[in-house]
């Protein structure tokens, strides 16, 4: 299981979370690899069926981050998707699918580290967890 | 001693529903089996359920009678979570099978199991269905049939939100109440009903009752079944499709038990055969003893035949003469002929139209007080009569409200262990030294319908009028003769 | 004078309340007959297996096929009736997203079997008997048909060409499919005969404040008001269904539980409702409100799956439960 290297898809709101991360790429911040981020104008614009579509074709891990609490451009666009997030945690628990597998989580323009731990300790936790049960079967 | 026919009707199509006959070295009947060869597994996805959401899962058991295991459901319920429903809630869910019952019985006596009667059992096949009906007893009363089979399930919609799969039932009562309006058209209904009735009951007397050799195929013949009956009764033992006492009475009609559903466990048990996913369920106290009737015997049988004898009466005036009329035409009590459950059926349709008349006029019934508050969560067991017969529900409800365990005993389940020996017997009758004809086929295909056998409920199919075929395979399993009636 | 319509019926795992739903259109079903023969139905009509395999491909002109599937005879029967027929009508939720019976993808075979033959109340079987697809009794051997892990949607199956939707499918949606057939006026191939609009725009409440404070379950709520269901705290699908049954479970008070499907433009019924769900709930005090409280108010969303994907697990992005 220790070669196991898990595929993350990585929700970023443009205004902060993605500008958070390119701060870690600009800073030489060392962070596992496995992420493919892709740029949402607000973390409220990632609808649950992205995620579970991300699940479903075997993605291992789907990470969100949004603005800080008061920060979101479109005022609770961060708020709702933590909601939606949580919602979908125990979804997948009852689907007997480890709710680790999503996280959200908020992360500024500034943040650079926290990009960076964030997606180190998602990374080792899905290390962890081992490939996505969806993965390869055909649904 | 390998000869088998196969009979495989799933309804007017193969696949649902099978029986296997065994020929031995003479050509005579050894054996049959009844085999269900379908199985959804309720009782599993209902467990983390919601609670509330049972009277509309398990309703989707079976669309023929989703009524009877929609309010199964929310008595059982009421039973989990201690509430006892306000009396106008219990009125109105009563009203609503009652239009449950007028439709679902006239369903089987015109479009599924009567025409055997009405037209004849020898007509040719294309005659016996709903149309032949019609053309023997004239448009005039097609329209009629079609007409009062619609009241009914308007009935159900205007108190269920739906006819097909209603939504009315809560624990502690049910979710909407009935307004002026609305209480004319059902009484309207139930009085249509009541007449409609009477007059099938006519057609029955003037088309079966009046011909000897119908009389003397349902007393004598080899449709005779000596089982214990099941059914739910009220204070007075009269029948009631609603509440009630479960009694059982002993193939010679005295009383053997009377309990609440509550001890369902330990009067009933169901049996596992490894060639149907159908269960056999059968009378504890008297136990199992292989596919036998008789007093030693503990299968059983339920619907309309098994409830009449299970009662000691009917509550309303008119159903209860012919009620009377029917035991003194056929020999006094128990009826063992498994062709009179068509003829008790009738009776009970005529019951369930008084009944609803009475209640759609009973002060009471437009009352807004429907539901009550319910307590705590916990074990809850519910009893109804479906139109095929007792119906059990028995749920374990954790803290949260999610059902934990679900078990389920339906109608025709309670029937399977009778089913199989009827139509078994059937054949013995009929078959000799390997003699299989057509008319064979319609006798003992008429064994089966008579139950009105719902495997939507023990599985899926539907009700009624079920094509056969007997495929005869020599000793080498080769097809020698296969034997069709449409 | 034009050929008559050829039409069949089926069903696979069903309950028979989607032939019921058809006798339902009552007198409308002697404009059917005059417009088209119904060559199987085994509901009304006895035309036999034997015959369906006898017809020439693409006999049938229109095949409605209700029902999912959940073992190998009604594989085998979509594949034929696929075979014989021009058209394909998922008809029914069962048929078209997998209905309630695919709530059994929570569990398998194995499951399933454990509790209806060995741990329910009533069971008697201390030699642990179990149905098998061929068995032995003394005077010969007995088949049945062998029951999957999986319940899947008719399209999981064969290719199908139309979807109509519901549990079962309304009257008025039956009639327009069954006139737009007569006329051969048919949407484009994979469309669903039904209105694009969600359940929400034909109820009869409407939804004004968009917001609830704590979900209440329906046997908590005293007295139901005639206002929207999910603004009273009530978790109705209405959102995330789509439309065309007019609304009778809010006519009797009660929440809508989905039977429609997905709204259309929508991939899963869940993802939607968690949508919908998220932008109303608990957004009254969202700032201050800690993730524990959070936590608590999203416990009264009890059994989601069951809740989101009543009548479609079997077709919902994830399908079913995972078993190890
Ligand atoms: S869709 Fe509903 S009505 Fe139709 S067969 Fe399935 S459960 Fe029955
Ligand atoms: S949420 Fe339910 S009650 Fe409210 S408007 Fe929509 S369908 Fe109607
Ligand atoms: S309101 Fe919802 S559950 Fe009721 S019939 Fe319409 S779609 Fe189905
Ligand atoms: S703008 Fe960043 S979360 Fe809304």
């Amino acid at each position: 299981m220790s070669d196991f290297e898990p595929v993350v898809v990585a929700f970023l709101c443009n205004w902060c979370s993605y500008a958070g991360a390119d701060l870690a790429g600009t800073s030489r911040l060392k962070y596992p690899p496995n992420v493919r981020s892709i740029r949402v104008m607000c973390s409220g614009r990632v609808d649950p069926v992205f995620v579970l579509d991300a699940l479903k074709e075997g993605i291992d891990g789907v990470l969100v981050a949004g603005c800080h609490p008061g920060d979101c451009h479109y005022q609770s666009g961060n708020y709702k998707t933590n909601r939606k997030m949580k919602l979908i945690q125990r979804l997948l628990k009852d689907l007997n699918m480890d709710p680790r597998r999503v996280r959200f989580d908020y992360i500024s323009a500034s943040e650079g580290q926290k990009f960076a731990d964030v997606v180190t300790e998602f990374v080792q936790t899905l290390k962890e967890l081992g490939p996505n049960p969806l993965k390869g079967e055909c649904q | 001693m390998t000869t088998s026919i196969v009979i495989d009707p799933i309804t007017r199509l193969e696949g649902h529903g099978k029986i296997n006959i065994f020929l031995d070295d003479a050509g005579d009947v050894d054996n049959a089996y009844l085999q269900i060869p379908e199985l959804r597994g309720f009782e599993k996805f209902a467990q983390g359920r919601r609670a509330e959401d049972m009277p509309q899962i398990t309703s989707r058991i079976c669309g023929v009678c989703p009524v009877a295991h929609h309010f199964a459901a929310a008595k059982a319920l009421d039973s989990a979570f201690k509430v006892d429903p306000p009396s106008a809630a219990k009125k109105l869910r009563e009203l609503m099978y009652c239009g449950y019952i007028i439709y679902d019985h006239i369903l089987h006596f015109y479009f599924l199991g009567g025409p055997d009667f009405v037209v004849g059992p020898d007509a040719p096949p294309g005659k016996r269905n709903i149309l032949g009906v019609i053309e023997k007893a004239g448009l005039e009363i097609g329209k009629e049939v079609i007409k009062h089979r619609a009241y009914g399930q308007r009935i159900t919609a205007i108190l269920g939100g739906k006819a097909t799969h209603p939504v009315n039932g809560l624990p502690g009562g049910v979710s909407k109440g009935l307004n002026e309006d609305e209480r004319k058209e059902i009484e309207m209904m139930a009085g249509s009903s009541r007449e409609f009735a009477k007059f099938s009951l006519q057609l029955f007397e003037d088309i079966v009752l009046k011909n000897k050799d119908y009389v003397e195929l349902i007393t004598k013949g080899p449709y005779q079944l000596k089982t214990y009956n099941m059914g739910l009764v009220d204070e007075n033992d009269k029948l009631n499709f609603y509440d009630g006492l479960i009694r059982v009475t002993d193939p010679s009609g005295g009383e053997l038990i009377k309990f609440p559903v509550e001890d369902y466990q330990k009067e009933i048990a169901e049996r596992v055969e490894k060639w149907s996913y159908m269960k056999f369920p059968y009378l504890k106290r008297v136990g199992y003893s292989g596919f036998t009737d008789g007093a030693g015997s503990g299968f059983y049988r339920v619907g309309p035949l098994g409830r009449l004898n299970a009662a000691e009466g009917m509550a309303t005036p008119l159903a209860q003469k012919e009620f009377e009329r029917f035991y003194s035409t056929l020999g006094g009590r128990p009826v063992h002929s498994t062709l009179a459950f068509h003829w008790a059926r009738l009776i009970e349709l005529l019951y369930a139209a008084e009944r609803a008349l009475e209640l759609a006029t009973d002060e009471e019934i437009t009352s807004t007080h429907i539901k009550n508050p319910v307590g705590e969560p916990g074990e809850g067991f519910g009893v109804i009569e479906a139109a095929r017969g007792t119906l059990i529900h028995h749920y374990d409800v954790d803290e949260q409200g999610l059902i934990k365990t679900a078990n389920l005993i339906v109608a025709t389940t309670n029937n399977a262990g009778a089913i199989t020996m009827s139509v078994r017997d059937a054949a013995k009758g009929l078959i000799k030294k390997g003699e299989v004809n057509d008319g064979l086929l319609n006798m003992v295909e008429m064994a089966f319908r008579a139950y009105d056998p719902c495997f939507g409920c023990a599985t899926h199919s539907m009700p009624g009028s079920m094509p056969l075929i007997a495929n005869i395979y020599d000793k080498n399993e080769r097809l020698i003769r296969s034997i069709r009636r449409d | 004078m034009t050929e008559k319509l050829k039409f069949a019926f089926y069903w696979a795992a069903s309950c028979g309340g989607c032939e019921i739903a058809v006798l339902d259109i009552d007198e409308a079903i002697l404009t059917v007959a005059g417009a088209a023969d119904i060559l199987f139905w085994p509901v009304a009509i006895d035309t036999k297996y034997k015959d369906v395999e006898e017809m020439p491909d693409g006999h049938i002109d229109v095949c409605f096929f209700n029902g999912a599937i959940r073992n190998s005879e009604q594989e085998h029967l979509a594949h034929l009736l696929r075979k014989k027929s021009k058209v394909l009508v998922a008809f029914g939720s069962c048929a078209a997203t997998g209905g309630i019976p695919g709530l059994a993808n929570l569990s398998n075979k194995k499951g399933v079997f454990e509790t209806v033959y060995h741990e329910n109340a009533s069971i008697e079987n201390p030699e642990g008997v179990e149905p098998e697809p061929s068995s032995e009794v003394k005077e010969g051997e007995l088949t049945i048909p062998v029951f999957f892990d999986t319940v899947k949607t008719l399209d999981q199956t064969v290719d199908v060409d139309y979807y109509l939707p519901g549990c079962p499918p309304p009257t008025k949606l039956i009639l327009q499919a069954v006139g737009a057939i007569i006329k051969g006026d048919l949407p484009p191939k994979g469309s669903v005969i039904a209105p694009a609009k969600s359940v929400c725009d034909e109820c009869r409440f409407e939804r004004s404040e968009k917001r609830i404070a704590k979900v209440r379950r329906i046997y908590e709520v005293e007295k139901v008001d005639d206002k929207c269901l999910l603004e009273q705290g009530i978790l109705c699908m209405g959102p995330a269904t789509r439309g065309g049954c007019g609304g009778p479970c809010m006519d009797a008070y009660m929440p809508c539980t989905g039977c429609g499907g997905p709204t259309p433009n929508s991939l899963d019924q869940g993802g939607k409702m968690i949508s919908a769900l998220a932008s109303i709930l608990g957004i009254e005090d969202e700032e201050t409100l800690t993730d524990e409280d959070l936590e608590k108010l999203l416990d009264g969303v009890v059994d989601p799956v069951g809740t989101f994907y009543k009548y479609g697990l079997p077709s919902a992005l994830i399908k079913r439960r995972v078993i190890p």
